[in-house]
């Protein structure tokens, strides 16, 4: 093992270079962060993720952004534990009626200033789940969503451009 | 041959009378009686539970004899709405009725568990599925879970929302000190209404739900479904199709089995397999994604055939993908072996007898590390499997270490049946013009006979054997469909495995399970 992690240290990163914010993200974010959440996060933010109804397909790749290939954390975001701990709520999912209340108390455990992402396209839309009698439906028909990152599921580099926007978006001036 | 095997000589002999239109397997309508001789035979036989599900006026159970492989659904009209329960003989039904009653509003008799399942009081509606929804009840009480007595005993609630990337689930533990005395499920949260949405819908959008039943088997369910729905209508798809299915369902193994091992000695704080394994998933995703336009696969499996062919460096990269993998796979797996501190977690934790295996009917590497050995790529099987070569291995250790063993040895064979399937992949592959059509047969209206036409498919998961259960209108559309997750069976014996041990040890117990909750909830 010690052999591996030796090679590990030598034979340099494996870690991609990371994407630039995205521009459809930016755009959203632009007007809607007050100066004050700027001043106050830096270039740090903490996520909570709520699986609110979801496949678990987003869940899956946003994993893939802890892998040493993303490396999410090189950017200093983070994923918290708890809802007290986190800046942002990264939710996926059509909100199914049974998770409707869970996704409202995480919302109101989470300190202000806070934001929330709608993560995948049942998230940004309902999906293919709308219409039913066991979902709400899109992400803001329950909570105020800053940001919207479509995609079934979006792929790890789009879910990095987004959070970089995010990020920049927070901690700009 | 079918009338002389045991099981469908019962049928027989029980007054069942087969439903025309029910392919491959047959279905058997009986009477109250009939229903409750079978309840009585079962209590002596070893028949697993495939699944059961309900309809507004029917309720249907299936039923395998694990010697010979031989299937059959039955059914029981209820105009009721109310039949003889099979939770006394099979604990495992039990779910799977309380299921049944909160979707359609039928009634298990003399159940050991009346209690709601999915339904939580939020739908703002009762019984959606059946023929007279009901108003919500006015007052819902809180969720009763069972009562726990004893001295020093004390309770941790845990989720729905969990302290990770992972799915909603509530989890009530009654510990004495460390060590867990009982641990109670409560699932549900995540449940979309798929069989809902399902009703009336076209093949082709159905099976877009089918995909999203839970994102990390969209290969394994849209193959189920799309298998029933072909059983149904009497389809043959094109053999390159079959072949290409096989291989996407075993990358699709391979990048679960490869997750899950980093995750399980993640959990037991070795962040570097974590580490290793992710890069490795990662790579057979971006193959994935090379090959069929999408890392998890989704919707390129469908009715038919498949909607993605490879390309013509197909082959090639997925051949060099296996050599990858099999030059860096067996180092981390000789680290796992030798690292005391890590089987120290592992070896002897979260025990789950072969017995209640069994009695459960639980497939996946949760059945294989216990003994039970199915693999619905064998038994009943299916093509192409009969013409690769593969060994299913089984273990009888029945614990976390012996779960990851399970998942290192279907890795490996997962590689080598990629290597097979590349290599010997039937049929012209689609050219760069894009002028070789996709091995995929239209499905007409009226294919397989004009009425209704139902079909049954039992398909092998990285997790487990899916079973889905479709009918087929006669203008085409989905009249019912009940696609059962190989967790339905794996969730109660998950409470099994932590008892006794450390509260401590529950996520690594769990992870070694890695049941759906999406897939259960529906």
């Amino acid at each position: 093992m010690f052999k591996h992690i030796l090679k590990s240290l030598t034979g340099g990163p494996v870690t991609e270079a990371g994407p630039s914010p995205s521009d459809p993200a930016l755009a959203e974010l632009a007007g809607k962060l007050e100066k004050a959440a700027k001043a106050r996060l830096g270039r740090s933010l903490s996520i909570r993720e709520v699986d609110a109804g979801s496949c678990n397909g987003c869940e899956l790749e946003i994993h893939a952004l802890n892998n040493p290939i993303y490396d999410l954390e090189r950017f200093g975001i983070r994923f918290v534990a708890s809802p007290r701990h986190a800046d942002v709520l990264l939710v996926t999912g059509p909100v199914a009626r049974n998770m409707r209340e869970a996704l409202v108390r995480s919302w109101d455990a989470t300190p202000d200033p806070k934001w929330v992402v709608a993560c995948g396209d049942c998230a940004v839309s309902g999906g293919l789940f709308r219409d039913g009698y066991a979902c709400v439906g899109p992400v803001n028909e329950v909570l105020p969503v800053d940001l919207h990152i479509p995609g079934c599921p979006p792929r790890p580099a789009d879910l990095l451009a987004a959070l970089l926007a995010l990020l920049e978006t927070s901690a700009a001036r | 041959m079918y009338g002389e095997q045991p099981l469908f000589g019962l049928l027989n002999r029980i007054g069942g009378a087969p439903v025309a239109d029910h392919r491959p397997w047959p279905r058997y309508r009986v009477t109250r009686e009939g229903w409750l001789s079978l309840i009585e035979e079962m209590e002596g036989s070893a028949w697993s539970l495939l699944g059961l599900w309900g309809e507004p006026k029917e309720v249907f159970v299936a039923l395998r004899e694990d010697m010979s492989g031989d299937i059959a659904v039955v059914s029981l009209e209820c105009p009721q709405g109310r039949f003889p329960s099979l939770s006394a003989v099979r604990p495992s039904a039990n779910r799977l009725e309380r299921a049944a009653h909160d979707l359609y509003g039928l009634t298990a008799e003399r159940t050991t568990d009346p209690r709601p399942w999915l339904d939580h009081d939020a739908w703002g509606v009762r019984r959606p599925l059946s023929d007279r929804p009901g108003a919500p009840s006015p007052n819902p009480g809180p969720y009763t879970f069972l009562p726990v007595e004893g001295e020093g005993l004390h309770q941790i609630p845990v989720g729905p929302v969990h302290a990770g990337i992972i799915e909603p689930g509530h989890f009530r533990f009654t510990a004495n000190g460390e060590t867990v005395v009982r641990l109670e499920e409560r699932l549900g949260y995540v449940h979309r209404g798929i069989e809902g949405l399902m009703r009336g819908k076209p093949v082709a959008e159905a099976a877009r739900l089918a995909a999203r039943i839970s994102g990390d088997s969209t290969v394994a369910h849209s193959l189920a479904f799309a298998r029933a729905v072909e059983a149904a209508v009497d389809l043959r798809v094109p053999p390159r199709a079959v072949w290409l299915r096989a291989l996407m369902a075993e990358l699709e193994r391979v990048a679960n089995h490869l997750g899950d091992i980093g995750a399980i000695c993640n959990d037991a704080a070795f962040a570097f397999m974590l580490a290793e394994m992710s890069q490795l998933r990662e790579a057979v995703l971006r193959a994935a994604d090379l090959c069929f336009g999408h890392r998890l696969m989704m919707d390129r499996v469908v009715p038919g055939g498949v909607a993605a062919d490879l390309p013509e460096r197909g082959p090639a990269l997925l051949l060099d993908l296996c050599a990858e993998l099999r030059r860096r796979f067996p180092p981390l797996v000789t680290i796992y072996d030798g690292k005391a501190s890590l089987q120290d977690r592992t070896v002897g934790t979260g025990i789950v007898s072969t017995g209640l295996v069994n009695r459960f009917g639980a497939s996946g590497p949760v059945g294989r590390a216990s003994g039970r050995g199915l693999d619905a790529r064998r038994n009943p099987g299916y093509a192409p499997y009969d013409d690769l070569e593969f060994e299913v291995p089984v273990l009888t250790e029945c614990d976390v270490n012996a779960r990851v063993w399970i998942r290192i040895r279907e890795v490996e064979q997962s590689i080598a049946l990629i290597e097979q399937i590349a290599r010997r992949m039937p049929g012209l592959p689609r050219g760069l013009d894009g002028t070789t059509p996709l091995p995929l047969v239209p499905l007409e209206a009226g294919q397989g006979g004009a009425g209704t036409r139902e079909g049954l498919s039992l398909v092998e998961s990285f997790r487990g054997d899916i079973l889905t259960w479709v009918r087929v209108e006669a203008d085409g559309t989905i009249g019912r469909c009940h696609p059962r997750d190989p967790s339905w069976f794996q969730w109660p014996l998950l409470e099994a495995a932590i008892e006794g041990n450390i509260v401590a040890d529950f996520p690594l117990c769990n992870k070694s399970f890695n049941c759906s909750y999406a897939g259960h909830d529906l």
